[in-house]
């Protein structure tokens, strides 16, 4: 007893914390962050000799880590009891979206000049482009469903289980990932980002199938 | 009156008044290019030539390598020479890692001095041969070749060095002789990359031996002006303009003259992407991406355009002919 109550009382500043009503700006100006480092190296060169390619890569890399973060927030806000985290979950969310954008905006400006027509047949010949492509339709498709008046006009059920598509982001953006540094052999990275996103899953799993097993008949 | 000069009437020109074949060809090509209208934009190009040609200066960063303008056709191209900076910095040398950021970083422990290059297998005279016995095989000459990286990417760099059938004429092939394998170093202690099982170390990369003895493929010692830096392949390398970056080897310790196709290693790691020709191709993509265009890398900021990559690298006219006849989708 005497090792839970100071985590308890740690618990209950950081929910407070995250309660705050600065919380929420604070975070959205963290998550900016990235993007007002790339514009400024951008601006300053300090890109490297391939700015381009920079920005496409960090763009993505940046998709993938909020990926993970959003992911994060359930786990968390379980093991750690902090409930307040659930109030950043759409806001997060929203910035894996902003960012794919970007990911998507930086190939098709900066690789392929808004050629249309090169970019149309571009996505079905090289597959990991096509996968990235489908994992940025899906994430639309949650975007557009993440005002509050859109859950209500869904139900939460139906809310629920179109956001369940998230794990079929995180699949295909790692297949994705995986595509693009498979072929130098260069896949460490992947590794890490699956193992992250493999561990936030399984973590659900396992609680899906204690509720199960709690619950047989709910189902 | 008799006009007295110390010529005695054999007036010869001294070699330095001779215009250089590369400047004469291009003479050429511009009077050209006058003639099918493209005037304008070739004029403009003509004017800053001479700033170009001073624009990279050597950087002052390594031993100075004098060389004499190559008359080899094709071997002085006068594309805008892409910044010393980005071509030291930003480039491929997985024995260092696999970022293009490694090699620079990591590669200046690599000892360069003493060197041998081994010579072996289908030779009349194999044998070790020490770098200061290379160097001064040949004349070394200053190259600007065009360099296509199979990720899409392109500069142009003023290589030093020499034909590599320099080399080959000196060591004599046997008849039997029909490829040329290059073995570059793979040492753990200098090299961190190694460590990793990115590739099957060493690299090895090779040529048939018509396109080793082609006067373009290059043995080169230097770069801007001086010797090479170790990121870039010290003490020497290969440089193979037509054909995909990878196939030019980087820090070379062994030449083998084989009767059979090298085993080369990118071609182990994934056959289906990187074949032993390797030539630059628009029209063949690779499995992942197109090969039709080309990023130079340092041209027009952020927003420039791709290029669009040309057959053989631009080099068709010089090397077309060793692969008439042959299916360049198949061979690829």
């Amino acid at each position: 007893m005497a090792i839970v109550v100071p985590t308890q009382r740690w618990a209950a500043a950081v929910n407070a914390l995250c309660l705050h009503p600065w919380s929420k700006p604070l975070l959205f100006g963290l998550m900016l962050l990235p993007l007002c480092v790339l514009v400024g190296a951008a601006v300053f060169d300090q890109l490297g000799a391939n700015p381009a390619q920079a920005l496409v890569r960090s763009t993505g890399d940046w998709t993938l880590r909020a990926l993970c973060l959003v992911l994060a927030l359930t786990p968390l806000r379980v093991g750690l009891q902090l409930p307040a985290l659930a109030r950043w979950r759409r806001m997060l969310g929203l910035f894996v979206f902003f960012y794919a954008s970007l990911h998507l905006l930086c190939y098709s400006w900066l690789d392929m000049g808004f050629e249309l027509g090169d970019i149309a047949r571009d996505i079905p010949k090289r597959p990991f482009i096509l996968v990235g492509f489908a994992a940025f339709v899906l994430l639309c498709a949650l975007a557009l469903t993440s005002p509050h008046r859109v859950v209500r006009m869904m139900g939460g059920k139906h809310w629920r289980r179109l956001h369940q598509l998230v794990y079929a982001v995180a699949g295909l953006a790692l297949l994705h990932f995986f595509w693009m540094r498979a072929g130098k052999n260069d896949v460490a990275e992947v590794w890490v980002y699956t193992a992250i996103l493999g561990y936030l899953l399984g973590w659900r799993l396992v609680r899906a199938a204690k509720y199960m097993r709690k619950r047989p008949l709910a189902l | 009156m008799l006009i007295k000069s110390n010529s005695q009437g054999f007036v010869h020109p001294i070699p330095s008044e001779i215009t250089p074949l590369a400047a004469y060809q291009s003479r050429r090509n511009m009077i050209r290019l006058m003639a099918s209208g493209a005037a304008g934009a070739a004029l403009a190009s003509w004017a800053g030539r001479e700033a170009l040609a001073q624009a990279w200066a050597p950087p002052g960063k390594h031993t100075a390598l004098a060389a004499i303008k190559s008359a080899t056709p094709g071997a002085l191209t006068m594309e805008k020479v892409t910044d010393y900076k980005d071509a030291s910095s930003y480039n491929n040398f997985y024995e260092f890692g696999t970022d293009k950021a490694d090699p620079a970083q990591y590669a200046q422990a690599l000892p360069t001095s003493p060197w041998q290059v081994e010579i072996e297998g289908l030779v009349k005279k194999p044998g070790r041969y020490a770098l200061e016995d290379l160097l001064k095989l040949s004349a070394q000459e200053e190259r600007i070749y065009r360099l296509r990286c199979v990720e899409g990417w392109s500069m142009v760099i003023p290589w030093l060095g020499y034909s590599l059938s320099a080399l080959i004429r000196k060591v004599e092939p046997l008849g039997s002789a029909k490829y040329v394998e290059f073995v570059t170093l793979a040492d753990p202690k200098t090299m961190p990359g190694v460590r990793s099982r990115v590739l099957d170390w060493p690299y090895v990369e090779g040529l048939r031996l018509d396109e080793a003895m082609h006067p373009l493929t290059l043995l080169a010692f230097g770069m801007y002006g001086e010797v090479l830096p170790k990121q870039s392949g010290a003490p020497l390398r290969l440089v193979v303009p037509w054909k995909y970056g990878f196939k030019s080897g980087k820090s070379i310790v062994k030449i083998r003259f084989t009767d059979k196709q090298p085993q080369t290693a990118w071609n182990k790691a994934a056959a289906s992407e990187y074949g032993f020709y390797s030539n630059v191709n628009p029209a063949v993509d690779h499995p992942r991406w197109s090969q039709a265009t080309e990023r130079r890398i340092g041209e027009d900021g952020l927003f420039a355009k791709k290029r669009k990559t040309l057959l053989f690298n631009g080099y068709e006219a010089q090397v077309g002919q060793l692969y008439a006849g042959m299916d360049l989708k198949k061979f690829f």
